[in-house]
């Protein structure tokens, strides 16, 4: 089971590092979201996989440890707030600037504009 | 107390100026003098005992673990420079009364001044070295301020800033030196490292601090090849050039070599670097002041020149030789200064500092002349005058070293030369100026100064005469008790007299004399010769070198700041791979020894179906509204993992956040382009999914390698005391609302302003609304459709109603204020998307900016209740009630703050999606009319 879990982290942080390595802001924003997961999913686990343990107390012999899980429960709410911040940023950067480019190219893409403009 | 005093009075005084400025010049100067002349009282009331080799320290501790502590230590050495600094500065102080004109800022060059008389009092008396090396980087922050006093001058803007960057980058160097001390001897305190001397020069690291230490004196004290700061510096005011570039500043640098003499001396290392320096710098001085026309220039280089021949002392590591730097500090800050301030007054007086305009000035200033000659005589080493006994204990020292082995005979040939320009250059300052025919087109027709910028003038010259003529009187108690403090030990047997009989120090001296005089007497040959040579200004090459510097760092720069994410995100990723590569394979195992959990096909599919979303959020990354179906998939599959693995309150907080970024994302994607085009070239491709798999694979190796190892945590604690000490069976919710209520509130202080944050970005929005999709279909005109609108409205109540149950029932079971907040929010986000943002408008107006406010104010008011009852903030309270029909229950304070946290989520998730939804109707907030406002 370990192993397995692992191996998802894994292939959720390549993926999500993958998408935040893209030249536009919606898959950067998407990967972020992605690469959340993951962290998320990382941390959780330094309390290690417990089955059937819910740190409830008086439900269970052996719980669960409760401090990774109240971290990461606030962590949820922040990713929330950082990805809306980072999209919003993002149409803002849209609407100001006139284009989605984070791979700074945008003064390329200005120059030509203006001599297609021409 | 008082040691304190001493330091702390100079700061005082460099806000006096500034209050006293106002004044008159005079009552200025007045007020200005009054701290340092307590300072220097206070000095001179403890001279009994500092005389008598006691040593005054006192510290009081700031940062003990880093070896920080406030501390003064006074001994013969510090008490011999205080009176240099202090008493010099005092005659400064009424010098530049006469010198600074109507015009200059009298009360910040003061303060300039007294800044700067701080940092040298600073330096001398602290006990610590950090301490040491705080105030010697202030020296070289407030003698930039001095040197560009004028500062619409391009020459003194450029030379401040040489001086300043060649002493600044010494003094980082001594940094680098004083941490290796103190690493080494393990202590920063100055009287632990004086006693660790052996200890030092054991070290195998000795060779670094020697380097480092010096180079932070030779920079200070402009030796060669660091000198050429020093004469560009004297396009400071005259005053400034006197304090700092004779008796202070300049002789920062020989103070460390003096205060680490015990610590660093003694070994061929430093004989080497130290004397091989002292000499250079000797001659190259010596020889060029003699070409110098600026009479500032060539007392500038004279200064270098002396410098060199302190540092020569220094390094001959002989405890006579010592004796003998330290004595020619006092007698050439004393003749240095006052030639500096004679030089300032013919400046003042004639308007020019040219040699070659300068002739026959006996005339006009007769007074100021014979001050300045006698001045002159002292620096030339004419006997009678101070200059000459230390001169020729010079002369002795280096006769009686052999370090350089057979070829030992130079050292007192080059000195013996060396002294013969300084009879040259000191000839030609007298002669040059007072006699050698008539003035040459002198701007002003010069005559004597105001009496009083005479008088400290006239002083230093009576130091000079007393301590030529009567040295064991006047000098050698505090030679002796500067020179044992120096040497940690015992001075040598010696006698200061000024006549040793027939010898060859005094056969030498001769030498000098006769050779100087010939040297003078050919100068025009000299002149001539020398000006075959091309003359770099140094300035130029400085500057050429520092825009060398600059364009290296910039191209650096622009190759790393080239303004793409990309590059950022490349070189921080690769920079993690290589900083974690090592440790994980000094790893020996992979899995530890914690027994696992068996796969079970329920989690098997689950994982399988995780990677196939995450795969195919990728491979359909350019078709955005697919890939975004697919990554809700995985935050989907991730909350089902939490409620696998036991955290309930975690998969119940994933599936509302999952909802809410998904419907974000969506409102995103209106604005944003529907697709992503193909731009990234093949390379691209490959370098990004080398990167990405490289790190993914890390970090799956650290992850499974931490899961696989047995746990020791803290949390036992918190499942012990959750029940008995925060009244709740539902630990998660506990910690987060008592055991760590602080952090959660400076988490829901943060979600309230990234929602304000965002708020701020979405009003001033100037987006163009598309009006329709992709491939140019129109939206559709359709009402709401009325299945959804109904049942929508049915849920509602019933929405709240568990997002009610949720949170009460949060502190024992999964639940708690962060996922009601969420609930809550979802429920009337489905409201506005089942009916549009108009109808809403009618019937539903919420203050979200209020709510999260609410919500922060209610969580601290329940913290700092606490206060009342004495407690630390955000202590709780609970206990339990019985009321009828509902039967026993229980309330906490722990609840009050949970509402809190609850409200400023709803506010929060509400303010962004509320606000993001009403951009994608005609009720969003026109831009123009926010311009009319």
């Amino acid at each position: 089971m370990e192993l397995i879990y692992a191996l998802c982290v894994g292939v959720l942080t390549t993926c999500g590092i993958f998408l935040t390595l893209r030249g536009r802001t919606f898959p950067v924003v998407m990967g972020l979201t992605m690469l959340s997961y993951a962290v998320n999913l990382f941390l959780f686990s330094s309390g290690r996989l417990v089955v059937n343990g819910a740190a409830i107390l008086g439900t269970t012999e052996q719980y669960a440890d409760p401090l990774p899980q109240a971290l990461v429960l606030t962590a949820i709410v922040i990713g929330f707030a950082m990805t809306a911040y980072a999209v919003i940023l993002a149409m803002r950067a849209r609407a100001d600037l006139g284009n989605d480019h984070v791979d700074g190219s945008e003064k390329a893409l200005d120059m030509q504009m203006k001599e297609k403009l021409k | 107390m008082k040691l304190f005093a001493v330091l702390l009075l100079p700061l005082l005084g460099s806000l006096v100026p500034l209050f006293a400025a106002r004044f008159n010049r005079t009552v200025c100067a007045w007020l200005t003098a009054i701290a340092p002349a307590i300072a220097l009282g206070i000095v001179l009331s403890l001279s009994p005992q500092l005389l008598n080799g006691e040593v005054f320290a006192y510290a009081v501790d700031w940062v003990p673990a880093a070896g920080l502590e406030l501390s003064v230590r006074l001994d013969g050495l510090a008490f011999l420079f205080l009176l240099l600094i202090l008493g010099i500065g005092l005659l400064i102080i009424l010098y530049a009364r006469y010198y600074l004109s109507q015009k200059d800022s009298i009360g910040r060059f003061f303060a300039y001044l007294m800044l700067f008389m701080t940092a040298m009092v600073g330096i001398v008396a602290s006990g610590n070295l950090l301490q040491m090396w705080f105030f010697w980087e202030l020296t070289s922050i407030s003698s930039f301020l001095l040197i560009s006093f004028w500062s619409d001058r391009t020459e003194a803007r450029k030379g401040a800033r040489m001086a300043l960057t060649v002493t600044g980058a010494g003094g980082l160097a001594l940094l680098a030196g004083v941490i290796l001390i103190g690493q080494v001897v393990g202590s920063y305190d100055l009287q632990k490292v004086l006693s660790s001397g052996d200890l030092i020069r054991e070290s195998h690291q000795y060779p670094y601090i020697l380097v480092l230490v010096l180079l932070g004196a030779f920079t200070k004290s402009a030796q060669f090849p660091f000198h050429f700061w020093l004469p560009n510096a004297m396009a400071a005011p005259t005053p400034v050039s006197a304090y700092l570039h004779s008796a202070t500043m300049v002789k920062a640098g020989i103070f460390l070599m003096a205060r680490f003499y015990p610590v660093l001396s003694g070994t061929d290392m430093w004989f080497m670097i130290v004397s091989i320096t002292g000499l250079c710098t000797l001659l190259v001085g010596a020889y060029i002041a003699l070409f110098k026309h600026d009479l500032k220039g060539l007392l500038a280089y004279s200064t270098i020149s002396h410098l060199g021949l302190i540092t020569l002392l220094l390094g001959m590591d002989t405890r006579m030789a010592a004796v003998a730097a330290i004595f020619h500090i006092i007698n050439h800050a004393t003749f240095k200064a006052s030639l500096f301030m004679a030089a300032g007054i013919i400046d003042h007086e004639s308007g020019s500092r040219d040699m070659r305009q300068l002739n026959g000035l006996w005339k006009y200033m007769p007074y100021t002349a014979t001050l300045a000659i006698i001045a002159a005589s002292s620096m030339a080493g004419v006997p009678l005058l101070n200059g000459f006994l230390s001169k020729e204990m010079f002369f002795t020292e280096t006769l009686d070293q052999g370090t350089l082995g057979s070829l030992s005979w130079a050292i007192p040939v080059l000195a013996t030369i060396g002294a013969a320009f300084s009879v040259a250059y000191s000839l030609r300052f007298m002669h040059d100026v007072f006699f050698n025919g008539e003035p040459v087109n002198l701007p002003k027709t010069p005559h004597e100064p105001p009496r009083y910028m005479k008088l400290p003038v006239e002083i230093l010259v009576a130091c000079c005469l007393a301590v030529g003529m009567l040295p064991g009187l006047v000098v050698l108690d505090l030679l002796n008790a500067a020179s044992s403090a120096t040497l940690q030990g015992n001075v040598p047997e010696y006698n200061l007299a000024i006549w040793h009989g027939f010898n060859i120090p005094l056969l030498m001296s001769a030498l000098a004399m006769v050779g100087g005089l010939i040297i003078y007497y050919n100068r025009k040959k000299l002149f001539h010769f020398q000006g075959q040579f091309p003359e770099p200004d140094s300035k130029l090459v400085f500057e050429a070198w520092v825009q060398a510097l600059v364009r290296a760092a910039s191209a650096v720069h622009g190759w790393i700041e080239n303004g793409s994410l990309q590059r950022y995100l490349a070189i921080f990723l690769l920079m993690t791979f290589a900083v974690s590569v090592v440790p994980l394979m000094q790893l020996q195992e992979t899995a530890g020894l914690r027994s696992q959990l068996p796969l079970d096909y329920a989690s098997g599919t689950a994982a399988v179906l995780l990677m196939l979303a995450a795969f195919a959020t990728i491979i359909w990354h350019r078709q955005r509204l697919i890939s975004l179906l697919m990554l809700s998939v995985v935050g989907l599959i991730v909350s089902v993992a939490f409620t696998r693995f036991s955290a309930p309150d975690l998969a119940l907080t994933q599936l509302a956040v999952e909802v809410v970024t998904v419907i974000l994302l969506m409102l995103a994607l209106f604005f944003l382009p529907k697709r992503t085009p193909k731009e990234s070239a093949p390379r691209r491709l490959v370098r990004d999914i080398s990167i990405s798999a490289l790190v993914g694979g890390i970090v799956g190796t650290v992850n499974y390698a931490l899961m696989t190892r047995p746990l020791e945590s803290i949390s036992d604690f918190f499942v012990a005391n959750s029940k008995t000490g925060g009244g709740g069976t539902n630990v998660v919710n506990v910690i987060l609302v008592d055991f760590r209520g602080f952090d959660t509130f400076g988490e829901i202080t943060v979600l309230g302003i990234a929602a304000l944050g965002i708020y701020k970005l979405i009003v001033r929005m100037r987006l163009y609304m598309p009006s329709g999709d992709e491939f140019g279909r129109h939206w559709s005109t359709d009402s709401h459709p009325m299945v959804l609108s109904t049942i929508s409205q049915m849920l509602l109540p019933l929405a709240l109603l568990v997002s009610v149950y949720i949170f009460l029932r949060g502190h024992n079971e999964p639940g708690g204020g962060f996922i009601a907040g969420l609930i809550t929010a979802v429920a009337i986000i489905q409201q506005y998307i089942a009916n549009g943002v108009e109808w809403m408008k009618e019937r539903i107006s919420l203050n979200y900016q209020a709510l999260i406010g609410s919500g922060l104010l209610i969580a601290f008011v329940t913290g700092a209740g606490s206060f009342v009852f004495d407690r630390p903030f955000l202590t709780s309270w609970f206990d339990y009630f019985k009321w009828p029909w509902v039967g026993k229950f229980e309330l906490a304070s722990a609840m009050m703050f949970d509402l809190g946290v609850y409200l400023t989520v709803v506010g929060a998730t509400m303010m962004i999606l509320a606000n993001l939804g009403k951009l994608t109707t005609s009720e969003r907030v026109d831009t123009r009319e926010l311009e009319n406002l």
